[in-house]
């Protein structure tokens, strides 16, 4: 199981766990249930570079297509190959084997404009 | 207004506690707060499609039409030709402006021939109201008796078998599109065989009070004969892979019935009636555009508004889209300009940038089982 109170957080509901300058990127279970039965994820093309906010990819439920923003800057080197026949692990285990994609971090400072798992959860009270 | 304030000033249905209660996500749905789905859109389709869903639709809206002259009066304001109504039995029609235009699709439910209830939609309840109003001669009554009247939608094949057991309503020899009335409890209510999801199926009309009872009795005594309760979401996935048109999506006040593909609710025989020149006009000079069904050959849904291609050339847009669960892929409605409506004309749909191979095809998605 992989310890939630280590990752850090967008208030946009993505979560980051970096390790070196590898930053693994995925959605919280928030936002999973907020988004409910995914069908389809859009996964970034490997390589592509963007910034910290951008529209990275886009992820489909039933109800409604939504984006998912880039938590930190960098290319990307990695992607999910899961979702193709399995786009529900999103739903299933959004910290593991839900995880969307790894991005190499070009700026690590800005690692220090995420939140804390804390953090994060008084946000998500307050956006309620 | 906050999203708060927003979601607290909109109107609730007699049995909005009820959906609070089973976890319900609540949305706003044309001014009313109701669930989008209790354990999730898939899971309700599909037990909809194999067993029975029941669906508070108490948000819809009645027009009661009374008087020696209703009848007349709906002849003249609406699109179908009421002859075809006899006591019990229900039509489809469109609420038309002077121009052709839909104001709102209704289903008019003859009580007697001097007595008429027309279920209009719930964003549309003031506007139709309004607008037969305006249009109403000396001796028809209307009242709007929305705000007392609530609906469920009981869908599903077994349906009939459980409403039968449940309550012990006699629905056997009950028509498509015919309704009566039947008593639970020393209350009467109306129950009609007709829905929205492309299965057999049957809507209860009640009054607001009696409506929990009637809840009640399917949510926590239907549960082990195959009840589930399931939500807008769900319903919306339904009707779209039966090819049935969202008032506000697939039609709204810049369409006509025709080029909605509701000819057939449109009677160019039965005399005049309000929008009838315009619609005439629009026939015998061709339509320049229809609504037509298509199934996306990839993987992203195509939703509203998103823009349809031929060859790069804009030809339309997309009115209605999602995943259709029982078909297994994607599916909508969309108009398109005349002469790329036919099934098998390959069209692309942009979707986030790209654009996405799909092709027209006939609707509905899925084979309709209603009982005739």
């Amino acid at each position: 199981m992989i310890d939630t109170s280590k990752l850090k957080y967008t208030a946009t509901h993505e979560w980051v766990s970096l390790s070196g300058k590898t930053a693994t990127v995925g959605i919280t279970d928030h936002a999973q249930k907020e988004i409910s039965d995914v069908v389809f994820v859009e996964l970034p093309k490997p390589g592509r570079v963007v910034k910290q906010k951008e529209a990275a990819m886009v992820i489909e439920s039933v109800k409604a297509a939504f984006d998912i923003y880039a938590p930190v800057s960098g290319k990307i080197i990695k992607v999910n190959d899961k979702f193709k026949d399995s786009p529900e692990l999103v739903n299933k285990s959004p910290y593991e084997e839900g995880w969307l994609y790894q991005i190499e971090c070009s700026d690590l400072s800005e690692l220090n404009s995420l939140l804390t798992e804390a953090q994060y959860q008084s946000t998500k009270r307050n956006a309620h | 207004m906050t999203l708060l304030q927003q979601m607290e000033s909109l109107k609730k249905t007699p049995l909005y506690d009820r959906h609070a209660a089973l976890g319900g996500k609540i949305v706003n749905f044309g001014g009313f707060a109701l669930p989008v789905y209790y354990s999730g859109i898939l899971a309700e389709h599909e037990w909809t499609r194999k067993s029975c869903s029941v669906f508070d639709v108490s948000h819809l809206g009645e027009v009661r039409v009374q008087g020696d002259r209703a009848f007349e009066f709906l002849q003249k304001r609406l699109t179908g030709d009421l002859q075809k109504l006899e006591d019990n039995k229900i039509l489809y029609n469109v609420l038309c402006s002077e121009e052709g235009k839909a104001l709102d699709d209704v289903l008019v439910c003859q009580a007697t021939h001097t007595d008429f209830y027309v279920i209009v939609n719930a964003s549309n309840i003031e506007k139709d109201f309004e607008e037969f109003r305006r249009y109403v001669p000396e001796g028809v009554k209307l009242t709007n008796p929305s705000a007392e009247i609530a609906c469920l939608a009981v869908q599903g094949p077994k349906s009939e078998e459980i409403l039968e057991k449940l309550f012990g309503f006699k629905l056997k020899d009950l028509r498509y599109y015919y309704f009566k009335e039947e008593k639970f409890k020393n209350e009467f209510v109306w129950v009609s065989r007709s829905g929205y999801t492309g299965e057999d199926g049957f809507e209860i009309f009640s009054s607001n009070v009696f409506s929990t009872a009637l809840w009640d009795r399917l949510v926590n005594d239907g549960k082990v004969q195959g009840v589930l309760p399931a939500g807008l979401g769900a319903r919306n996935t339904l009707r779209l892979e039966a090819g049935n048109v969202l008032y506000g999506n697939d039609m709204d006040e810049t369409t006509t019935p025709l080029e909605a593909g509701l000819g057939w609710a449109v009677s160019f025989t039965k005399g005049d009636f309000l929008g009838r020149s315009a619609l005439l006009k629009q026939k015998e000079e061709g339509l320049k555009r229809k609504l037509v069904g298509f199934k996306v050959l990839e993987k992203p849904i195509a939703r509203e508004h998103y823009p349809i291609y031929s060859q790069g050339k804009k030809i339309g847009r997309v009115t209605s889209g999602s995943f259709g669960p029982t078909v297994g892929y994607n599916i909508g409605l969309g108009y398109v300009e005349k002469g790329f409506e036919v099934p098998g004309t390959p069209i692309e749909i942009e979707i986030h940038g790209r654009a996405v191979p799909a092709e027209i095809v006939r609707r509905p998605f899925i084979t309709l089982k209603h009982k005739r």
